[in-house]
């Protein structure tokens, strides 16, 4: 096994363009959960040049939408979902300073060609593995779009979250095709 | 006739969400054992291995076992001479409303809530809000979308059978794996590997986005509608049964083999565990038709079972 690269959040460019895919990663620091909707209204905010409930420049956006959390817990399961459901909004995303995803599975090619173009990455995590990977989350706080549920934007914390990098700013993929 | 009360009915459901949200079933765990002591890329050993650890953090932390906690997908098989005792005046009062209009009078409301299904929705929705899982049911698919709130109404698939008992089936079916699945009307005349190498190829398009190893559903013949929910229906079974049909027990363990063959792997990085289990189920058919559908289903394969 390789050499986990730790990575503390916002990244820079520096870090993106360090990281090749496949390399094992762990993530500590802010990451924010946004799904299909939550990237729908985002682009739109974007679009009509509203403010952003957080900033964009450096950001990791964590493809998840956690189970409640039990009564003195910090978050109840917190797994990926499919990333391909965000690609059609990635790319503005990406544009406007985002330098991380992190979801399961395959991205489009145009979330590929933004990576590239931008400088940016996204990872994978564990899918299916929710309970195993909530023990990394250290703190959650819903910050906007309350209404959506499990779908709001959530403001986690967390300590070395493990990750592999799935595609790169070079081009490259960890999926064989 | 047998009456079975409809709390019961509710409470036993409750129960089975529940322990289906943190619970990985015996089967499901056992075959993750035995690919990970099979398994010979060692990425994919330590997987495999992640995914046995987060079993047991599930159990005993009480965290649900994925995020997506699933849609209840449940099989009621109603014994003939089996039927259910209304509720209390109390017991419909509590009871979500399932059908996403808050205006209906209460008469309408009570008239509608007393049937099996309404137990069964009611069941759905007490296990969501004890058991902490996920509320992933919007009540418009295209329209506006907005979150029942009760993680119902349950997708309900009812059957009279003989006998004087109810079994319930309830499978939490995730959504990225559902959203993979796939059906194909093949001509009659098609050949066994043309089936084969279509079932392969949508496995190798489900790949990572739907959280290998899977367990594949298949449903052969019916009609349109049969054959997907023969595809759902195969999820039921223990993992370890074969078909107890020879040519269809062979068909499982060729399309396990070629489905393996892949290469895609736990996560979709690769090697020889792509699915735990090919679960084939058939019907009779129509003389122009062969209908195939195929249902993914994640490694997290929730299902449980009980009988009143």
């Amino acid at each position: 096994m390789s050499e986990i690269k730790k990575l503390t959040s916002p990244l820079t460019q520096a870090d993106v363009r360090s990281l090749k895919a496949g390399d094992q990663v762990s993530l500590t620091g802010v990451i924010y959960t946004a799904r299909d909707i939550a990237h729908k209204r985002l682009c739109k905010a974007i679009d009509s040049g509203c403010e952003l409930p957080f900033e964009l420049e450096g950001a990791i956006i964590y493809f998840c939408g956690p189970t409640p959390a039990r009564p003195g817990r910090v978050i109840g399961a917190a797994g990926p979902t499919t990333s391909s459901r965000m690609d059609a909004f990635s790319p503005k995303l990406i544009a406007n300073g985002l330098k991380a995803m992190l979801g399961k599975g395959y991205r489009g090619a145009e979330v590929r060609e933004a990576l590239k173009k931008y400088g940016a990455v996204h990872f994978s995590t564990i899918g299916g593995a929710g309970a195993l990977l909530s023990r990394y989350i250290t703190s959650a706080e819903v910050i906007a779009y309350e209404d959506l549920g499990a779908e709001a934007v959530r403001k986690l914390k967390v300590v070395d979250f493990p990750a592999v990098v799935a595609y790169d700013a070079q081009g490259r993929s960890v999926y064989s095709s | 006739m047998r009456y079975i009360k409809f709390e019961k009915i509710a409470q036993i459901v409750e129960s089975l969400c529940v322990s289906a949200g943190y619970e990985l079933p015996d089967d499901v765990l056992a075959a993750l054992k035995e690919a990970q002591r099979k398994e010979t890329n060692p990425g994919a050993a330590k997987i495999l291995n992640q995914l046995i650890e987060n079993a047991r953090i599930a159990k005993e932390d009480k965290i649900p076992l994925c995020q997506d906690t699933g849609l209840a997908v449940v099989f009621v098989e109603q014994g003939s001479v089996v039927a259910v005792k209304p509720p209390e005046l109390d017991t419909i009062c509590l009871m979500p409303d399932t059908r996403g209009s808050g205006d209906e009078n209460r008469a309408s409301r009570i008239e509608h809530r007393e049937t099996l299904f309404d137990a069964i929705n009611a069941g759905v929705a007490a296990g969501c809000e004890k058991g902490f899982l996920r509320k992933s049911v919007v009540a418009d698919p295209l329209n506006k979308r907005e979150n029942t709130g009760s993680n119902t109404p349950a997708i309900i698939h009812h059957s009279i059978v003989p006998g004087d008992k109810l079994k319930i089936t309830i499978i939490a079916k995730g959504g990225g794996c559902e959203n993979k699945s796939q059906f194909r009307m093949f001509k009659p005349t098609a050949e066994r590997e043309e089936i084969i190498d279509w079932i392969v190829d949508v496995v190798r398009t489900a790949g990572a986005d739907a959280c290998p190893p899977f367990v594949v559903g298949v449903g052969i013949g019916g009609d349109f509608e049969i054959s997907c929910l023969l595809s759902k229906k195969a999820l039921c079974r223990n993992l370890a049964a074969r078909n107890e049909d020879g040519f269809y027990a062979e068909l499982e363990a060729d399309l396990l083999s070629a489905i393996n063959a892949l290469g895609l792997g736990p996560q979709g990085l690769g090697g020889d565990t792509t699915a735990l289990a090919c679960l084939v189920e058939t019907a009779p058919c129509h003389i122009a038709s062969l209908p195939v559908a195929v249902n993914i289903e994640c490694h997290s394969h929730r299902h449980k079972s009980a009988v009143l």
